[in-house]
């Protein structure tokens, strides 16, 4: 399982998703390579946000496979709580525990997911805090923390887990526009470091810098993907076309 | 007119703050106050636990047992105390079961405050955001580890004024054991007062309650501001 291998990091196949008659997800197709950082791009409605959340099974899809590693994650039998361990999740709106401090954010899921100590998960979480630049905030209850540095708690909780692949939904958008720029160079020092990272934000200047791959998704399908000089200096489809000079136009 | 006024006077103290009556009744009164504390700490604690465990269990949405415990729940919430108690004081008997009077009004007392702390945290449940379950479950914590760590905690801070405003009312209603002979504070009040003639051992029974529940009053005002952090 830990030997490298041809296959991505994580792969989505054919995946469909119905929320009453609509049809959220039509058959998505999406790849992550190992230390890629692949973005999600499309208007809202588009599913993107959906297909993000059937990657940990927060939202449970009707049809299609999805592995991590090559380890099915999708049908009956699957650990949930062990695969889960494996995918960090960054949420819009932060959803850190706001009755703990900001070590204990982190070193919950350590302590009783991965059965550590309380030495070991404190050291650990502040190595992660460390990271995100929030060690002095460590005995911190979340509401003393400015948006920006909630979200850089919740990227060091879900870091700490040491997960293979970390997914990313809309994690600047409750953000005011001066607090983006610090969770946006934790999500760059990420990237250096290896991180495998699937990414669904509307941060474009963000996506053309720092992205290996971006994928425009609408009305549940993939439209297009390619590396972003291509898809923002060269969009073959029309829909891309008009999605990126509404979003750009508007900016 | 003044030796009228300051008879009237004399006449109030003689029965109320009744020196001679006070003295001879203060230690029934307080074996009352004894009663009365042991039977609120029982209730408190064990409705307040089994409350709590019911309103977990009903998280699960296993759909008979939340039905039961809504049954529950609305049943010991619309009954006046008093009917159930007399039901199952008077009522057991005929069908063979023995309870003390003791037993009976902290087996229903329990029972009433187990069902208002059952609806309370059930309310504080669904109001912790979803957000917060995603969050928890994404890091491999399980459904129960999720609901004791992260959504109890956070119900619990919203439960706190309504639970315990309502765990005052409930132990306030251990008064309702003087009908069936518990030999509570107001219990031996009255029959001080009958033996007497004197209601100044009703005066000492009020100033006893007083006593007895300031300070948990004082304690749920504490309560709530120690657990009012902000919601981030």
């Amino acid at each position: 399982m830990n030997v490298p291998t041809q296959r991505p990091s994580l792969e989505v196949r054919g995946l469909h998703k119905h929320f009453g008659n609509f049809h959220a997800l039509k058959g998505v197709d999406i790849s992550v390579d190992h230390s890629e950082l692949v973005f999600v791009l499309g208007p809202s409605g588009s599913g993107k946000s959906t297909m993000l959340r059937c990657c940990n099974r927060l939202e449970e899809p009707d049809a299609g496979d999805i592995f991590l590693e090559g380890d099915a994650i999708t049908g009956k039998g699957v650990d949930l709580n062990a695969i889960r361990q494996r995918i960090g999740m960054v949420f819009q709106s932060f959803n850190l525990y706001p009755h703990l401090s900001a070590r204990k954010n982190v070193t919950l899921a350590l302590r009783k997911v991965l059965k550590q100590s309380s030495d070991e998960a404190d050291a650990r979480a502040m190595a992660a805090l460390e990271k995100v630049g929030l060690a002095d905030k460590s005995e911190n209850l979340p509401a003393a923390l400015s948006g920006g540095q909630q979200q850089r708690v919740a990227i060091a909780r879900a870091l700490a887990l040491e997960p293979q692949v970390m997914l990313f939904d809309e994690p600047t958008s409750a953000l005011d526009p001066e607090l983006v720029g610090d969770v946006l160079a934790v999500m760059r020092e990420l990237k250096e470091t290896g991180m495998t990272m699937l990414v669904v934000s509307h941060e474009m200047q963000f996506a053309r810098e720092a992205a290996d791959r971006v994928i425009i998704m609408d009305h549940g399908q993939v439209v297009e993907e390619g590396c972003p000089q291509q898809i923002f200096e060269a969009p073959s489809h029309a829909r891309t076309q008009s999605f990126l000079a509404r979003v750009t136009g508007g900016a | 007119m003044e030796t009228e006024a300051l008879s009237g006077l004399d006449r109030f103290l003689q029965t109320f703050v009744n020196w001679e009556v006070l003295v001879k009744y203060t230690p029934s009164i307080l074996a009352g106050v004894g009663v009365t504390v042991w039977l609120s700490v029982l209730i408190i604690v064990i409705g307040m636990s089994l409350g709590t465990l019911l309103a977990c269990l009903r998280a699960y949405r296993i759909q008979p047992l939340s039905f039961v415990i809504v049954i529950f729940a609305d049943v010991f919430r619309a009954l006046p105390p008093l009917v159930v108690i007399l039901l199952v004081f008077f009522g057991l008997p005929n069908a063979g079961i023995y309870l003390s009077a003791f037993m009976v009004l902290f087996v229903v007392l329990t029972l009433i405050l187990a069902a208002f702390a059952e609806e309370i945290l059930w309310a504080g449940i669904t109001s912790v955001d979803k957000g917060q379950w995603e969050a928890s479950r994404s890091t491999g914590l399980g459904f129960t580890q999720t609901l004791g760590y992260i959504i109890l905690p956070q119900a619990m801070r919203l439960a706190i004024p309504p639970l315990t405003n309502r765990a005052i009312a409930i132990t306030k209603m251990t008064a309702l054991g003087t009908v069936i002979g518990v030999p509570d504070i107001l219990n031996q009040a009255t029959t001080a007062q009958s033996f007497s003639g004197n209601a100044s051992p009703l005066l000492l029974a009020a100033l006893a309650y007083v006593l007895l529940f300031l300070p948990f009053v004082i304690l749920s005002r504490w309560l709530e501001r120690r657990y009012s952090w902000k919601k981030a």
